[in-house]
């Protein structure tokens, strides 16, 4: 009788435990996923915002031809790598983000483009999609890790393995996307 | 950081648990001074326990719109002020919660708060003082701060706490005027002499202890307010800069007073004295204190450390 309590007990415990750890990882990877669908919302909003960026500054910038080709074909190759996963569409945004940075460079160069109300609008919205799209990153990277960690620590790893939880791909930055992007016009 | 949401939201209910049996207790020993009987005496009690129950209440659901009601704040929409709806905006996706609601207060002293009762129903607001100070860096550290006042659920806890503080300092309020005015003339038929010198002892210190306990606690909220929005931003002198603007400007806050003054990133009554260490009655601690703090994490993190300027 004794005996027979003590395994129900036993059996009681191990289930709990047992749905405590499968709902973490639920939670966890639950976190995962709608901070990936963060970082997507804000790739997206940069591509709609790129159009019409470049119709704005090109009548300023007609000696800059080759400029804004680049952003707009970066821009095509990041909405075609948008099917790729993480780590091609990583690569893709982070070559943008290169193109997007010289434009604003050359366009220190153009006075006028600083008065124009419709620029510095859409310079602000920019601004702020690249923070985003960083700090969006940067929750994303920290919900994987704890993740992954879960993934492979015991015991959480033996629900894990049990009921096919895989560990996730983190969005990499590339190396001179690690300094604060600097983009004011002011 | 889940441990230490955990841990708030515990401490929270054991705080107001606390206070509303402070409040009964009050209630017990005012019932005993007036009427010296034991059905007065309960009656008290249960009257208290009842007032409590329904202000924290009232407190959870409405003290946000109360405390945005009181501080003249006015919400705003993305279009009126496009970089503060965007700096919060980013320091809400940096912390993976909800867009709170953005509260612009017309005042030229530089200060900000959040209120709510959860990520889900949070508040931020900022002066015009603010805005029109700081640049984008510094806004971002302010906005990360008080986006870590949400995540860690402080919102609730500080909302909850100032009512009920503000329940008893109101009771034993009442019942020391209340005494004066005649209570002490009725007590003399029924009541006794000890529960009455002990009522008028317990309505004094209930309120002090109630203030010690919720300022300390709001003390210490503000450091690890610091460092989460450090966490949000990875930008320590962010943060630094802007409290080094917000102490500079001798300006107080008109539209903030000592029930709403713990909320604030920095104390917005302006009380003169610049002082080393934090006094009992500190809603804040020393702001010199926490921007040096600030300079010595940029330190760590291989950014250039400045001098404060302040």
């Amino acid at each position: 009788m004794i005996a027979l309590i003590i395994v129900i007990a036993i059996v009681v415990v191990v289930a709990i435990a047992v749905a405590l750890l499968y709902n973490g990882l639920v939670r966890r990877r639950n976190q995962v996923d709608n901070a990936w669908s963060q970082i997507d919302v804000q790739l997206k909003r940069r591509h709609d915002l790129i159009p019409n960026l470049v119709e704005a500054v090109k009548d300023y910038m007609s000696y800059e031809q080759e400029t804004l080709t680049k952003v707009t074909d970066a821009r095509a190759a990041a909405v075609s790598a948008g099917s790729q996963g993480p780590e091609a569409q990583a690569r893709a945004e982070n070559a943008l983000t290169q193109s997007l940075r010289s434009l604003f460079a050359v366009a220190e160069n153009y006075p006028d483009l600083k008065a124009n109300q419709n620029v510095l609008s859409l310079q602000e919205e920019l601004t702020t999609t690249e923070n985003k799209i960083s700090f969006a990153r940067q929750f994303y990277n920290d919900s994987v890790m704890t993740f992954n960690m879960m993934i492979q620590q015991f015991p959480s790893n033996l629900i894990a393995g049990m009921f096919n939880f895989s560990a996730r791909q983190f969005f990499q930055a590339e190396e001179a996307d690690k300094e604060v992007p600097k983009v004011d016009l002011r | 950081m889940y441990e230490q949401i955990t841990r708030n939201k515990r401490d929270s209910w054991f705080l107001i648990i606390v206070l509303i049996v402070v409040l009964c207790g009050l209630g017990l020993v005012i019932g005993l001074a007036w009427f010296g009987s034991r059905t007065g005496a309960i009656g008290f009690l249960g009257v208290f326990g009842i007032v409590a129950i329904v202000w924290s209440l009232i407190g959870y659901y409405a003290g946000a719109g109360m405390v945005l009601a009181a501080s003249g704040a006015r919400k705003i929409t993305h279009d009126q002020a496009p970089e503060l709806w965007n700096v919060v905006d980013e320091m809400r996706i940096a912390g993976g919660l909800p867009m709170p609601d953005v509260y612009i207060i017309d005042d030229p002293a530089p200060n900000a708060f959040a209120t709510g009762r959860d990520p889900q129903h949070a508040s931020v607001a900022v002066t015009r003082g603010l805005l029109d100070e700081l640049n984008r860096d510094e806004l971002q550290g302010v906005l990360a701060h008080e986006m870590s006042h949400v995540r860690n659920y402080d919102i609730r806890f500080a909302t909850l706490v100032g009512i009920l503080v503000g329940v008893i300092a109101l009771v034993a309020d009442i019942f020391i005027r209340g005494t004066f005015w005649g209570g002490g003339r009725r007590s003399e038929g029924g009541g006794n002499a000890i529960f009455f010198v002990l009522a008028i002892v317990l309505a004094l210190l209930a309120p002090l202890a109630a203030y010690i306990v919720q300022f300390a606690i709001s003390r210490h909220r503000e450091y690890l307010a610091d460092a989460s929005g450090v966490e949000l931003t990875r930008n320590p002198l962010g943060l630094a800069h802007a409290l080094e603007k917000i102490a500079a400007d001798p300006r107080p806050l008109r539209v903030a007073n000592r029930a709403t003054a713990h909320l604030y990133i920095a104390n917005p009554l302006k009380n003169k004295k610049a002082k080393e260490s934090a006094g009992l009655f500190d809603t804040h601690p020393p702001i010199q204190k926490r921007i040096a703090i600030l300079l010595a994490m940029a330190h760590d993190t291989g950014e250039p450390a400045e001098a404060p300027q302040a």
